[in-house]
Order: structure tokens, then sequence, then C-alpha cells
């Protein structure tokens, strides 16, 4: 389906998660952030770049790998995105929810 | 003489002996397989052993029973594989050489992950049933447990049999209401998932039924540590679960011998072709079952469907002939769900769980996504088929390799 974010229409899934990466934008990114009452900081970009870019890679993602990355430990990843943290940063990176499981 | 070595003798590798002994040429092909334990455990039996629906003897048989004759079994630790120069290393020095090598070590359990796990109260009142201890220690528990909180609860993805712990929680609900004493029991169902499971059409139903069993579900809970004292399980996030009775699933891991050879991920996983299963950094080794790092589940159904598809391409691949990336993540589960009851569900890497009938198209018997005491019966009935024909790599009749899109209701 299609939904207008930032005054831009973009693709989303039946769970809010954009479908075509290359529609994101950083104001697409914010106003993501915001319906997640997160006000966004140079510290949360930085995490959202990290997953942007090992999901470029085809790295699949994991709190673990989050953890080990040396970009933010896990309990810093928490008090950055207090609520399901992977899958609301993945929301506002723009990226598919992390399929850690079958 | 070539030779084709197999390490360990579970579901996985005893199907790939049994499939490739009757497949190579004998005079060309040496075929061994090396597993350094004696038993071959009936796993999906751990999750009715707490409960005393099973009895120890019924999940236990010895491994050398299911390896065929022809084949030898080296029942010997091994310390590492050196894929540089085809060989495996063995603990007592020995240097086995291998043209072909198929990797089905599996996955294990390691609480050693999760702070807090294997303090004070670890088979106290912290239990697993992902082993066989484990799953025994815990029936010992519940037939004396008072009641009180119990919390059933996974600490990471991927794990074994994704359902077992919410059957566990089903199978949990059953029980103490034939001991008389569910209202002793709150029983909550902690998971790091979103829902009660991964897909979500299944996640409805099985939600549903959460609901009807009054079992609270806790979701997107990422365990950081066990304070054994205050007897709580607290999330990164700072949220904490009060237990009497901890029934955790920990963090699962491949091997530690795949860690030593450096052929793993973080998990100790090893990265395969979803489709071919060839390992991706090495052209002659193979991997299946539970020690692969493809997106499909870690269950014996799973190991089956890849096994007939492997042997197709370990023939392909000895007669230089491009493989078949046949594999679709085909995964085929029976969930427990107390009172004599269960659900089927049949899936792949792109087709979630949905209702229908099963194996055959409008006909059944057997019913996906929909409790029935027929699909408990079958349940019960795949005991016999696995150590009479699963193990023994008999293609089970109707049940294709490749997930059937005819008799399912896709909306």
């Amino acid at each position: 389906m299609e939904k207008v974010i930032a005054g831009t229409s973009v693709k989303i899934n039946e769970e809010g998660y954009l479908t075509e990466f290359a529609q994101w934008n950083t104001q697409i990114g914010t106003e993501l952030a915001k319906e997640a009452n997160i006000d966004m900081t140079p510290r949360h970009w930085e995490v959202i770049t990290y997953l942007q870019t090992e999901f470029k890679n085809e790295v699949p993602l994991s709190i673990r790998k989050i953890g080990k990355s040396g970009v933010v430990d896990i309990k810093e990843f928490y008090q950055l995105f207090p609520i399901a943290p992977l899958k609301t940063a993945s929301k506002i990176a723009g990226i598919p929810k992390p399929a850690s499981c079958i | 003489m070539k030779r084709m070595l197999i390490l360990g003798a579970g579901t996985a590798g005893t199907m790939m002996a049994n499939h490739l002994h009757k497949e190579l040429n004998s005079k060309e092909w040496e075929i061994d397989v090396i597993d350094e334990q004696e038993t071959h455990y009936y796993q999906p039996g751990y999750l009715f052993l707490p409960f005393d629906i099973y009895e120890p003897e019924d999940i236990v048989k010895p491994i050398k029973d299911f390896i065929p004759r022809g084949v030898n079994l080296i029942q010997d630790q091994i310390d590492r594989i050196v894929p540089e120069e085809q060989y495996v290393a063995m603990t007592n020095g020995d240097r086995l050489h291998y043209d072909l090598l198929i990797i089905a070590t599996g996955a294990k359990i390691a609480p050693e992950e999760t702070e807090g796990m294997l303090g004070a109260e670890w088979k106290k009142s912290i239990f697993d049933f992902y082993t066989f201890e484990g799953a025994l220690d815990l029936r010992n528990k519940l037939r004396t447990w008072e009641g009180g909180n119990l919390v059933v609860h996974i600490t990471e993805m991927p794990i074994k049999c994704p359902v077992a712990p919410l059957e566990f929680a089903f199978l949990a609900d059953s029980y103490f209401k034939n001991k008389h004493m569910r209202d002793k029991v709150n029983i909550t169902f902690v998971t790091p998932l979103s829902g009660a499971f991964t897909k979500p059409k299944a996640t409805t139903t099985l939600q549903h039924l959460l609901d009807e069993k009054q079992i609270h579900i806790e979701s997107d809970f990422a365990i950081e540590q066990i304070d054994n004292e205050q007897k709580t399980i607290i999330d990164y996030g700072g949220r904490s679960i009060p237990f009497d009775l901890l029934v955790t699933v920990p963090t699962n891991k491949g091997d530690d011998l795949i860690a030593r050879s450096g052929l793993g991920d973080d998990l100790n996983f090893v990265p395969t072709d979803k489709g071919t299963l060839q390992s991706k950094a090495w052209p002659n080794i193979f991997v299946l079952g539970d020690a692969t790092n493809i997106a499909a589940s870690k269950a014996g159904s799973v190991a089956h469907f890849e096994a007939e598809i492997l042997t197709e391409n370990i023939k392909r691949y000895i007669a230089g002939e491009p493989l078949n990336a046949e594999f679709d993540g085909h995964a085929n589960c029976f969930v427990e769900t107390g009172n004599g009851k269960a659900l089927l569900i049949d899936f792949n890497y792109t087709h979630e769980p949905v209702e229908g009938t099963f194996p055959l198209p409008g006909i059944g018997p057997l019913r996906l996504l929909k409790e029935s005491r027929f699909n408990h019966m079958g349940k019960l009935a795949f005991r016999w088929i696995y150590w009479n024909m699963l193990l023994k790599g008999t293609h089970i009749p109707f049940v294709s390799t490749n997930m059937q899109e005819a008799g399912k209701e896709f909306a």
C-alpha cells in the first residue's frame, strides 16, 4: 500500500515497513521516528546508518550482532530505541523487519 | 577409492548415510560417519518427557542400529576440519582425508551465553528441556512442584523446533489441569518475537489458543540477565518478570568444532547456500540439518527434505554436473496444543502456514492450522515413522520434498 510520509508517497507493508529502500530519505526516517515517539539525535543516526549498511551488504540483523558491532552496545541500543529496538530502528531505517526467526 | 565423510550421526547425518549408501558405487566410494556419542535421541520426545507422556526408554536407541552395513561408524571425538588440506583432525591425533565432506553436527544449547542462567538456581528453579538430561530433571521437578509462576522462555532466535516452547506452555496447561492444580499456576510465555510465532497467520491462531488457555504472553523480550536471588528475568530495556519455575530455551549454537575449524558465523552455524546446501566457503563441503545458517526451521522434517535434495546434488557434484538449487525451506511440524489435540503446519521460505488439508489436497486426513485429535495421533505415530522410515531415508508416502500449494487456503 501507499502512504504519504514527510510529503513523499512511499510503498509500505501492512506493518508499516517501507518495501522499497530506495524511497527512503532522512525526512521520512525522522517522521517514522516521531510515530514511535523517538526524537532523532546524531547518535540515533549513527545506528540507523549502520543498520542500512548491513542491509545493503545482505547481512541478516539480530540484537546479538548489533551488540558485537562495535557501533553500539545492546544497553545503549535499548536506551536509543526503548521498545522492540531492532524492529523500531529497522522501520525508521526503511529496511525490512528483521527475519531473525523462522 | 574416494572417501565421503559425514560428521554427526544425528537425524540429518544418519539419513545421509542411508541415502548415500544406496546411491553411491561402493567400489568407488567409502562412506564414514563420525560421532562421539553412542546414543541416538528422538529429540521431539524431549517435549513429552517432562509431562510423563513418554518414558526415557521410548526415545533412546543406539546410533549404530541406524547406520547401514557397509558404512563405517567412527565413535570418536573430532578436533577440527582442515578444509585447505581436505582432512578432519581427530582429538586422538588421527587425520582422516576426505574427498567430500558433509557437516551434520547439529545445534545445541549454550546457557552460558546468558548472565546468571547457570547460577545458583540452575536445576533448582531454572530448567531446560532441549537436552535429555534437562527434560528428565524437569520431569522430576514437575512431579513435586506445588505451583506458582511458571515462566516459559525463549532466549533468542534461531532455536531448534521454534514451536516447541509454545507446545510446552500448552502441554503445561493440560498437565496442571489433570493434576487439579491449574488454579495454583500462572503460566507466562516470554519471547523475543513480537508475537506467539514468526508467521502472521499462525500467530493469530496460536494467540487465540494462548488466550483460551489463559497463558499470558510477554513479547519483544530480549533477556539481559537472570537474577537468581530475586528469581526474575530482566531484559535490556529493564523489564523484569518474576518466576518460581523458569523453563528456558537457552541460546542455540552450532558445535564448537565449527568454531575451532573457522567455518561458522557468530553462533557457529555454517554459511550455506539455501538452495543447493553447498557450503559457501568450500565447494566439496555440504551442510544440512541444524548446522546450517539458512533461514529454514531447525527441525527434523527440514533435515528430511534437505537430505532428499542433497543426495541428488552430491550425485550431480560427483558427476561434474551443475547443482540443483531446489531446496525451498519446506518444514512440516505438528504443534501439540494439549488435551490430546494438535495442529499441523506446513510452510517454506516464501509461504507462511495457512489452513487446508494435508498431505492429500482437499482430503487430508490431517488438517492444517486447525486443532484436532487426529493431528495429535499423527504426532504420536510420527515416533514410529521416525525410527522406522525417516532415519533410514525411506520416502514418506504422499509427502513431497518441495512444499505443495494445492489444498491450502492462501488469501
